[in-house]
């Protein structure tokens, strides 16, 4: 039987189904024509070098969703999908040719032009095909299928004429999804006439092309040229009695009359590249609009159900929501099921539709299942609407993208895959190595664990790296599966990354994915995994998550900083990180048992050192700026390596800074000290600021805008302001006018303001009485090494404690955190100290005793075998002779009682050498020795 | 029955004599809008369910107002998303009670009284809940004077509102349902499954006949109220009555409300706090949504409901600072303590949470520096 018979009104000639990409409505139209039609051959559109890949499709280990994945072959990361869902017409087409042994052809463009022509034009979203861009192949976008340009992705797209959307338009409808729906996906297929709904639709197309040409799809014309050829060489071979399936759109085009002559030559002299075929496994979230790779539909689960289900869609699909709801513990009875389909049939006839629709099902599912919150529908739109269907492939498909550029880089970093295990070391200051390194991160970012990192022999250098290698054959698998998440490892990495960042449940799974993407080499999933960062951070409303986040954190600024990443982002997020632990330490700390008093001196101590390290981060960065910020903002230099004096010159150019030509107001509103050049009106004046300390750090992005210098926090060096006093000298800041006070608030600048604040969250950390004694005692130690306390004040808070109000078993405890942890020296060096514990101890009563024995055993059993011989000759010696500060044969053995100066400025030069001859450095890692070490 | 218990109901004035209480404080909606409804009901050609005065698809363009054939405008009385309405309206069509759901200040009692007023054309079967509400202002009460003097009888039957809508096919209403204590709320649950109340002491029932439906407002985000049993919850079609979508619509919301606070309180006119409002509703936004305008930052949510209806307490509060103590004009000081308080209703939780905003978002917003300050010191 023809394709002509049985139906009068039709016109001879080749069978043209025009259809809605992925419309299930049209399937079924589809399969119902193809049925009535029987035609001898089954064209359709998409890439002719499919043709070969049509046995598979018969297959039964190639399951839908797929998506047909075509690539360069000499660079993988050039690639593009056309996916097929079970309910996709085309693929419907597909299987009744196969299952009736009818010759299938595809008849669109080759992929080879399609993947070539991106090159040549530079358009990079233009149709048929959108490859995706060579550099970026992580986002394929979607080819050939969204032509009706209803649903490209791009903005672009969208804005260029929407066939449908007139369509709609006319028909009074304002989303075309839905009118495209209503009158076609709900209509079955025309019981009489099965061929009625395809007529009807390509007078609409014709007439919309009449009028509006190609729509703005230039290469359209091409591809139907091609198309034409295709129809016309089939006709050759099989006669009248083919069908086509293709986007409606193009139907008009097909029944146009062009010669054949006109048609080539449209095609002549198409670019080319060397192009390979596979089926690939798809999933519905990535047809899902949503997922970014945007195959036109946002309900891919309610697209299915409306093709698989035989009848009843709306009650079968009720029935499945309630089904998915009494799994997650929601009490749903047959008695809502049946209120629902009543809501939502009825709410269809208020809204003037045929059937109920996505929307009034969702509508209905709120209201009566759901209490009308949106959370339970949420996880109805994720599994259901969307749905979690995967697709698969059998083993005979063609190698994916993935594996050859696994294998191009395998060749290129001399790096074979072994069964057998074996150890490599790596210097990362090779190129190779470094490739290395970088190829064997990536791998294990996507799962596949060819190698696995062992801890470094002999070097603790941060250059270099241990792995040991195995490649076990079940590798290959992973290779395949991890194909679908991008061409190249490199992509298909950052694609994983990004993905893995926004499934991570806690905080410390991202921090530690931030770390991995720098060590992978991944800096543009940074962004995305900062994004992710910074939301968990801003939820997480335990201070101890985010007291271990941050030390990760600034580790990876530092290896950002080896491997010359570019890390202000996350140096951005890393300041934003350490204001919340500031925020949530003090109240975190009060009324806490022994175990949890422990853990958070752990956390006081992960964060005074991160602070400590975050303020040189910061401080390299910004020096520059801060330079500028002084001198005068209109030609100052925008030097991010500056030397880090320029915080002094910054302070001291206050006045200067203050004459020059306006600054950004943000920048001057808020730098608060030396940069407050903004106010022409108001010279000298330091800007009004309630709490210096607070304000320089604000400052920050909006100095850097006004700066171009682009350093996301542009805080002032903090070197020199090594002890800026203590916190009420911001405050005194505040409306004092005059250069000094200004300088001093502005010098102080971003790290410095950071560790201010640190500073204050000690000192409240000190000064609480319902903070545990351990937490107190820890606090008022790291004051005192930052030089925050004077001796005396050390004193008189410890001997606070050590009162005899105070139970011995917090005093204790409060000794434990102050000079814990092998900071015995401080008792040898200040004697006044060692008489306050000495005392105390000695007047704690005989029953209290024995319960702080243990911990105070604790204590000094952790020191030196010298520091407490030297402790316990102190002792010895008793307290009648502590008055000198610095007795000669009080000091540890084998050191004299003063310095000698002549020989300790002997080391200079080489220290000078060391580190580095410029000044900045040198107090930057003074700085660190003293302010981490301890 | 039924004609008996009409009798025995109050009419309100309106009923009787329409127009001569236009001086009440506050028309019924029916009252107010009797235009637009006689004008809808002249022109409604669709089909009604029984009893009800305007067919469906006229009730939900009552309230999301439109233009009729013959050019009379009717105002909108809902502003929000259309779905909500259709909803609504579809609920109270296939006969299914439906429950108002959302914090104050989204126009809950609103849309249920021109529901009903559209519906029924009678918004005044009400029944207010309280903590304090009896079983009787649901179900039905006595005379004790005509129970003692006549034992038991129909005339000593005091009706309730909802037994009068049950009676007569009519709408009826419940205010705060989640403030009724349990017990009392599911004295509800026969009336809504059965459509039916029995009155034991005379051996008697009420039927609901068609028409009969049920409208309940819930305030979700409360504290101490009497959640619903799952029995009467699932008799109901639940609609969440959702906050100002955008800044600008609740800004809209503030300022009116403000001005209309500020009249009837004889406040002085504060000239120009546009700026201090849109603040209080920003600030009041991004910490109820957990996210910032711009969204690029999250943050952390407080406990309190941070509804509209405290937006514009703590505008008028700072107003009535600004007029009274300050200099007229509305700053930032004066809602500074005013927001501070609606944030921070648990001292501990919330106040990490209102220091993480300050410090993380406001005090990086340009232009925000004097805001800040203020609220640094009605902290500390």
């Amino acid at each position: 039987m023809t394709g002509t018979a049985g139906t009068g009104s039709r016109r001879t000639g080749p069978l043209l189904l025009g259809v809605r990409h992925h419309g299930p409505g049209s399937a079924r139209a589809v399969r119902a024509a193809l049925d009535a039609a029987r035609p001898a051959a089954v064209l359709i559109e998409g890439p002719p070098e499919a043709d070969a890949l049509v046995p598979l499709a018969a297959d039964p280990a190639l399951r839908p969703p797929v998506a047909l994945l075509a690539h360069a072959v000499d660079e993988p990361g050039r690639s593009a999908f056309w996916p097929f869902a079970g309910f996709s017409p085309e693929w419907v087409a597909l299987r009744w040719a196969l299952d009736h042994g009818v010759p299938v052809r595809f008849i669109d463009l080759p992929a080879a032009h399609t993947l070539a022509w991106e090159t040549e034009t530079g358009l990079p979203s233009a149709e048929p095909a959108e490859p995706a861009e060579p550099a970026e192949p992580a986002e394929p976008a979607e080819p050939g299928e969204p032509e009706e340009g209803e649903a490209a992705p791009a903005a672009d797209e969208r804005a260029r004429l929407d066939p449908l959307g007139a369509l709609a338009e006319a028909a009074g409808y304002d989303d075309p999804e839905r009118w495209w729906e209503d009158v076609v996906e709900h209509r079955g297929p025309g019981e009489r006439d099965p061929f009625a709904p395809f007529e009807a639709l390509a007078e609409a197309m014709g007439a919309l092309r009449e009028r509006y040409g190609t729509g703005g799809h230039p290469r359209d014309l091409v591809r139907e040229a091609q198309m034409r050829l295709r129809l016309r060489a089939a006709r050759k071979e099989f006669g009248d009695a083919v069908a086509v399936v293709c986007g409606a759109w193009h139907v008009p085009a097909l029944r146009e009359k062009a010669t054949v002559t006109a048609d080539r030559a449209l095609l002549k002299g198409l670019p080319k590249v060397k192009a390979d075929l596979t089926w690939v496994p798809w999933t519905h979230r990535r047809l899902a609009r949503s997922s970014g790779y945007g195959a036109g539909i946002d309900s891919p689960g309610w697209y299915g159900h409306l093709f698989h289900v035989p009848d009843r869609p709306v009650e079968r699909w009720l029935t499945k929501v309630a089904g998915l709801l009494r799994e997650e513990d929601r009490i749903v009875s047959s008695a809502h099921v049946i209120e629902a389909v009543r809501l939502a049939q009825t709410l269809a006839a208020m809204r003037g539709r045929p059937l109920p629709g996505l929307g009034e099902t969702t509508d209905a599912v709120r209201a009566v299942m759901c209490d009308g919150s949106d959370v339970p529908l949420a996880l109805v739109y994720d599994r259901l609407v969307v749905g979690d269907v995967l697709g698969e492939v059998p083993d005979s498909a063609p190698a994916v993208p993935l594996q050859r550029d696994l294998a191009r880089q395998q060749r290129a970093l001399r790096l074979k895959p072994e069964a057998p295990e074996r150890e490599l070391e790596l210097d990362l200051r090779r190129d190779t190595d470094a490739g290395r390194s970088r190829l064997l991160h990536r791998l294990r970012l996507l799962g596949i664990g060819w190698g696995e990192p062992g801890a470094s022999r002999g070097s603790t250098g941060t250059f270099r790296e241990t792995w040991r290698l195995r490649w076990e054959p079940e590798l290959s698998v992973r290779v395949a599966e991890a194909g679908v998440w991008g061409t190249t490892v490199a992509a298909a990495a950052r694609a994983r990354a990004e993905s893995d960042a926004a499934n991570a449940a806690a905080l410390a799974e991202v921090t530690a994915l931030a770390e991995r993407c720098l060590l992978a080499g991944l800096p543009d999933a940074l962004p995305v995994v900062m994004r992710a960062l910074a939301d968990r951070a801003a939820l997480d409303t335990d201070v101890g998550h985010l007291a271990q986040a941050l030390p990760a954190l600034v580790r990876t600024l530092r290896y950002g900083d080896v491997r010359g990443t570019d890390t202000r982002a996350l140096a951005g997020v890393a300041a934003g990180l350490a204001e919340r632990v500031f925020v949530g330490l003090p109240p975190a700390c009060a009324a806490l048992d022994t175990d949890a008093a422990e853990r958070m001196r752990g956390h006081v101590d992960a964060v005074h050192a991160a602070v400590g390290l975050l303020g040189e981060a910061l401080a390299g960065a910004a020096a520059g700026a801060a330079e500028a910020g002084g001198v005068g903002v209109g030609g100052g230099p925008d030097d991010a390596a500056g030397p880090g004096r320029a915080a002094t010159a910054a302070a001291g150019a206050g006045p200067g800074g203050a004459g020059g030509p306006g600054s950004p107001g943000g920048a001057a509103e808020k730098e608060g000290g030396g940069a407050t050049s903004g106010a022409p009106d108001d010279p000298g004046m330091a800007a009004p600021s309630i709490d210096g300390a607070d304000q320089d750090t604000a400052a920050v992005p909006v100095l850097g805008a006004g700066q171009g210098a682009g350093v996301p926090s542009v805080f002032g060096a903090d070197q020199d302001t090594a002890v800026p006093s203590v916190l009420g000298a911001g405050e005194g800041a505040a409306a004092a006018p005059g250069p000094g006070v200004g300088a001093g608030a502005g010098s102080v600048g971003g790290p410095g303001g950071l560790r201010r604040r640190w500073r204050g969250v000690l000192r409240a950390l000190a000064l609480r009485d319902t903070v545990a004694g351990v937490i107190r005692g820890r606090a008022v130690r790291l004051l005192l090494d930052e030089g925050e306390l004077a001796a005396g004040e050390a004193a008189r808070l410890m001997g606070l404690v050590l009162s005899p109000g105070t139970p011995p078993g917090d005093a204790a405890a409060w000794i434990e955190g102050f000079v814990g942890g092998g900071g015995g020296l401080l008792l040898v060096h200040d004697e006044r100290l060692l008489g306050l514990v000495d005392a105390w101890l000695t007047g704690v009563p005989a029953e209290a005793f024995t319960d702080v024995l243990p911990l105070l055993r604790r204590t000094f059993a952790a020191y030196d075998p010298g520091v407490r011989r030297t402790l316990g000759e102190l002792v010895r010696r008793g307290p009648g002779k502590w008055t000198g500060s610095a007795a000669p044969g009080l000091t540890a053995p084998g050191f004299a009682a003063e310095p000698d100066a002549e020989r300790a400025d002997a080391v200079l030069p080489v220290l000078r050498l060391l580190l580095g001859p410029d000044g900045r450095q040198t107090t930057t890692h003074e700085k660190s020795l003293t302010g981490v070490g301890t | 029955m039924s004609a008996n218990l009409a009798s025995t109901r109050p009419k309100t004035a309106a009923a009787q004599h329409p127009g001569e209480n236009a001086a009440a404080l506050r028309p019924h909606a029916e009252q107010a809008f009797a235009d637009e409804l006689a004008a809808l009901a002249a022109q409604d050609d669709r089909p009604r369910p029984a009893r009800w005065r305007l067919s469906p698809w006229a009730v939900a363009t009552y309230l999301l107002g439109g233009t009729l054939p013959d050019g009379t405008v009717i105002s909108p009385k809902y502003v929000g998303p259309r779905r909500i309405v259709e909803v609504a309206v579809t609920t109270l069509a296939t006969d299914r009670a439906l429950l108002l759901l959302g914090v104050p200040g989204t126009a809950k009692t609103w849309v249920s009284e021109h529901l009903a007023a559209a519906v029924s054309g009678d918004s005044t079967l009400l029944v207010q809940g309280t903590a304090g509400t009896p079983e009787e202002a649901i179900r039905y009460g006595w005379d004790y004077a005509r129970l003692l003097a006549h034992g038991p009888s129909r005339d000593a039957l005091v009706p309730s509102p909802v037994m009068r809508a049950m009676a007569e096919g009519m709408t009826a209403r419940v205010e705060e349902l989640t403030r009724i204590p349990a017990d009392v709320q599911d004295s509800l649950i026969t009336i809504l499954s059965e459509k039916t109340l029995p009155v034991p002491e005379l051996g008697e029932e009420v039927q609901a006949v068609r028409g009969f439906n049920l409208i309940a407002t819930a305030n979700d985000r409360d504290r101490g109220v009497n959640e619903l049993s799952s029995a009467l919850r699932r008799r109901f079609n639940t609609v969440v009555l959702p906050l100002p979508e955008s800044a600008e619509a609740e800004v809209d919301i503030v300022t009116r409300r403000v001005e209309q606070l500020g009249r009837s309180l004889d406040l002085p006119a504060v000239p120009d706090g546009m700026a201090e409002i849109r603040r209080v509703v920003t600030v009041f936004r991004e910490l109820r949504d957990g996210l910032t305008d711009d969204g690029r930052t999250k943050v952390k949510s407080p406990s309190g409901t941070l509804s509209t209806a405290e937006a514009i307490s703590v505008v008028t509060n700072g107003l009535a600072l600004a007029a009274h103590f300050g200099d007229g004009v509305l700053r930032p000081a004066d809602v500074a303590a005013g927001i501070l308080g609606a944030v921070v209703r648990d001292p501990a939780a919330d106040r990490v949470v209102w220091q993480e905003y300050l410090e993380t978002v406001v005090r990086e917003r340009e232009g925000w520096t004097d805001f800040y300050r203020a609220c640094r010191e009605v902290s500390a």
